[in-house]
C-alpha cells in the first residue's frame, strides 16, 4: 500500500534521510522507533510533502501512485493522514469550519458529492465521542488554547472525520496520561485498523504498542531503517535501549 | 485643525502633508479640488447610527472624505471595504462630544500596483468619549495599504478611551503596509491604546490545511477571513458582518465589487 524505496532527503542542505527503505502492505500497522534527531518527524513530513522538506533520491508508490508527484493538499485526497507531532494553531478558524472545508475539498477531489452543515455535524459529533473529545471544543479554533493532550485528540478526531486510508502518526502518544492514551489507541485501533487501510506508528514508547499492536516494528537510526522486527522488538528496545539494540 | 483643512482645501495635497505621506505621487498629481470635498455627517445628542462605504472598481480614484461630528452620548458606528482597483482613499475627520462614541471597522485589499488608504483625524474635544478603530488591510503584488491615524485629546477630555488597532497582511513580497499612528493628548485621566503590526500568513498553518486537504486557494480564503474579521466583530448584526466579510473575499478574488 505504502512503498518507500531507498528515500533521501534534506532540509536546508541538511541530509536527513539516507536511503531509507520501507513497505506497509494493506491491513498492516507499522512502528517506527528510534533515538531524538534519527529522522522520525523528517520521514513523516516528507511523506507529507511539506515544503523546505526535499527528496534528493529514491521514491514512494502510494496506492499505486508515485506519492512525490502530488501536492500536500492532493495526498490527503488520495487518502494519506499525517498526525502532526506538534498540531498547528490557527486563530479565527474554528474546527468545524476547517474540518468540513477539509472533508469537502476531498470528496470534491474524489468526485464525491459535498456533506451538508447538518450530515457533517452529525459525523463530526460521533468521532468525537469516540474520542471523547467534548463536541464544544470543536466550534472552538483550530488547536487555540488546546493543552497538549487535547490536541493529540483532536488530531484523532480529524482522522475519524477524514477517514483516511492510511495514516502516518507522528508521536500521537507524547503528552497523553494513561487515560488519554487508551482513549487515542482505541480511538486510532477502531478508525485504522482494517483490511483495507494502513499506519505507520511513530512513537517512543512500548505503552502505544500495547494498545495499537503492530504487525512490524522498525528501528530508525541516522535516517535509515537500521533494523525491523516483530512486536517484541519495542519490548526489547524499552528493556536494552537504541544503542544495544541497533548496534 | 481648522487651519488645516482650510490650507488643505486651497492647496492639492503633496507628500509633504503628513496625512498625505503614503499616497503615490502620480495619483495626487491627478486629484482635482472636486474630488477634496468634505461630506458632513451628524449624529445627535443620544441617537445612534451606521455608515457602511463600500469603495468600489470605479474609473478612477476614489476619495471619500467624511467630516463627523458626534453630539453628547451620539454612538456612530462606520464600516469599511475598500476593495477599489484603483487609489482609494477614505477619510474621516470626527469630533466626540461628551460621552459619544465612535467606531470604525476597516477592511483594504488590493493588488496590481494599488494604493488603498484609511486617513482618521479623531478628536475627543470633551470628556467621557470612547473611540475605537480596527484596520484591516490585505495587499499582493504590488498592492499598498495605509493607515494613518490620528487622535487628539484635548485639555479637558477626561475618562477618554480610545484605541486604534491595525494590521496588515501582504501576501506577495513586492506588497507593502504603513500604519502611522499619531497621539496628541493633553488629558491626564486618559486611555490611549494603539497597536500596529505587519506580517505574512502562517506558513505552517497553510501547510497544516493542506494536509488535511485543504487546496491552497481556500487555505488562504479561510486564514485572509480570519484576519480580517477582527474589523468586523462589533458588528452587531450577524447577516451584515458576513456580508461585509464575502464583500471583502471577493476582492480578495479579483471580483468587482
Ligand atoms: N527545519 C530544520 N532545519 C534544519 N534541520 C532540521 C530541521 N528540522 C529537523 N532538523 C534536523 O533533522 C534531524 C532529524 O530531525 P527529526 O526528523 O525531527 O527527528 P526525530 O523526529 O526523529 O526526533 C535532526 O538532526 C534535526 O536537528
Ligand atoms: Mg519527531
Amino acid at each position: 500500500m505504502l512503498k518507500i524505496d531507498n528515500l533521501h532527503a534534506e532540509i536546508d542542505g541538511k541530509r536527513i534521510l539516507n536511503g531509507l527503505s520501507l513497505t506497509v502492505n494493506a491491513g498492516e500497522i507499522h512502528a517506527i522507533m528510534g533515538p531524538n534527531g534519527a529522522g522520525k518527524s523528517t520521514l513523516a513530513y516528507v511523506l507529507g510533502g511539506r515544503p523546505g522538506y526535499e527528496v534528493t533520491g529514491g521514491s514512494v508508490t502510494f496506492a499505486g501512485q508515485d506519492l512525490l508527484d502530488l501536492e500536500p493538499h492532493e495526498r490527503a485526497a488520495a487518502g494519506l493522514f499525517l498526525g502532526f507531532q506538534y498540531p498547528v494553531e490557527i486563530p479565527g478558524v474554528s474546527n468545524v469550519q476547517f474540518l468540513r472545508e477539509a472533508l469537502n475539498a476531498q470528496r470534491k477531489a474524489r468526485g464525491e458529492e459535498p456533506l451538508s452543515g447538518g450530515e457533517f455535524l452529525k459525523l463530526a459529533r460521533e468521532k468525537a465521542g469516540l474520542l471523547k473529545l467534548d463536541m464544544e471544543m470543536l466550534k472552538r479554533n483550530v488547536n487555540v488554547g488546546f493543552s497538549g493532550g487535547e490536541k493529540k485528540r483532536a488530531e484523532m478526531v480529524q482522522m475519524g472525520i477524514l477517514d483516511p486510508a492510511f495514516a502516518v502518526l507522528d508521536e500521537t502518544d507524547s503528552g497523553l496520561d494513561i487515560d488519554a492514551l487508551r482513549v487515542v489507541g482505541e480511538g486510532i485501533n477502531a478508525i485504522m485498523r482494517a483490511e483495507n487501510k494502513g499506519v505507520l506508528l511513530i512513537t517512543h514508547y512500548q505503552r502505544l504498542l500495547d494498545v495499537v499492536k503492530p504487525h512490524k516494528v522498525h528501528i530508525l537510526s541516522g535516517g535509515r531503517i537500521v533494523k525491523t522486527g516483530g512486536p517484541e522488538l519495542a519490548l526489547q528496545l524499552e528493556e536494552e535501549g537504541y544503542e544495544a539494540v541497533a548496534a | 485643525m481648522a487651519s488645516a483643512s482650510a490650507l488643505s482645501a486651497m492647496r492639492p495635497p503633496s507628500n509633504r502633508d503628513e496625512a498625505w505621506r503614503y499616497a503615490p505621487p502620480t495619483e495626487l498629481e491627478q486629484l482635482d479640488e472636486s474630488q477634496l470635498g468634505w461630506r458632513s455627517l451628524s449624529v445627535a445628542e443620544g441617537e445612534t447610527e451606521i455608515e457602511t462605504l463600500i469603495v468600489r472598481a470605479g474609473a478612477r480614484a476614489s476619495i471619500q472624505r467624511v467630516d463627523v461630528q458626534l453630539d453628547r452620548h451620539a454612538r456612530l458606528a462606520t464600516h469599511v471595504v475598500c476593495g477599489s482597483r484603483n487609489f482609494a482613499r477614505v477619510e474621516f475627520r470626527v469630533r466626540l462630544a461628551e460621552g459619544s462614541h465612535f467606531e470604525l471597522g476597516g477592511v483594504t485589499l488590493g493588488g496590481g500596483e494599488t494604493t488603498h488608504e484609511i486617513v482618521t483625524h479623531v478628536v475627543h474635544a470633551e470628556p467621557g468619549a470612547t473611540s475605537s478603530q480596527v484596520v484591516r488591510s490585505v495587499h499582493w503584488e504590488c498592492g499598498t495599504g495605509n493607515f494613518l491615524g490620528q487622535i487628539d485629546v484635548v485639555r479637558g477630555a477626561q475618562q477618554t478611551d480610545a484605541a486604534q488597532d491595525f494590521k496588515g497582511l501582504l501576501l506577495d513580497k513586492g506588497a507593502s503596509a504603513h500604519a502611522v499612528p499619531q497621539l496628541e493628548i493633553f488629558a491626564d485621566d486618559v486611555k490611549c491604546a494603539h497597536g500596529a503590526t505587519v506580517g505574512q500568513l502562517d506558513e505552517m498553518a497553510r501547510y497544516y490545511m493542506a494536509a488535511r486537504g485543504v487546496p491552497p486557494e481556500v487555505a488562504k480564503r479561510l486564514l485572509v477571513r480570519a484576519f480580517i474579521a477582527d474589523a468586523f466583530v462589533s458588528v452587531d448584526d450577524e447577516k451584515e458582518s458576513e456580508r461585509l466579510l464575502e464583500l471583502a473575499l471577493a476582492a480578495l478574488e479579483g471580483a468587482e465589487l
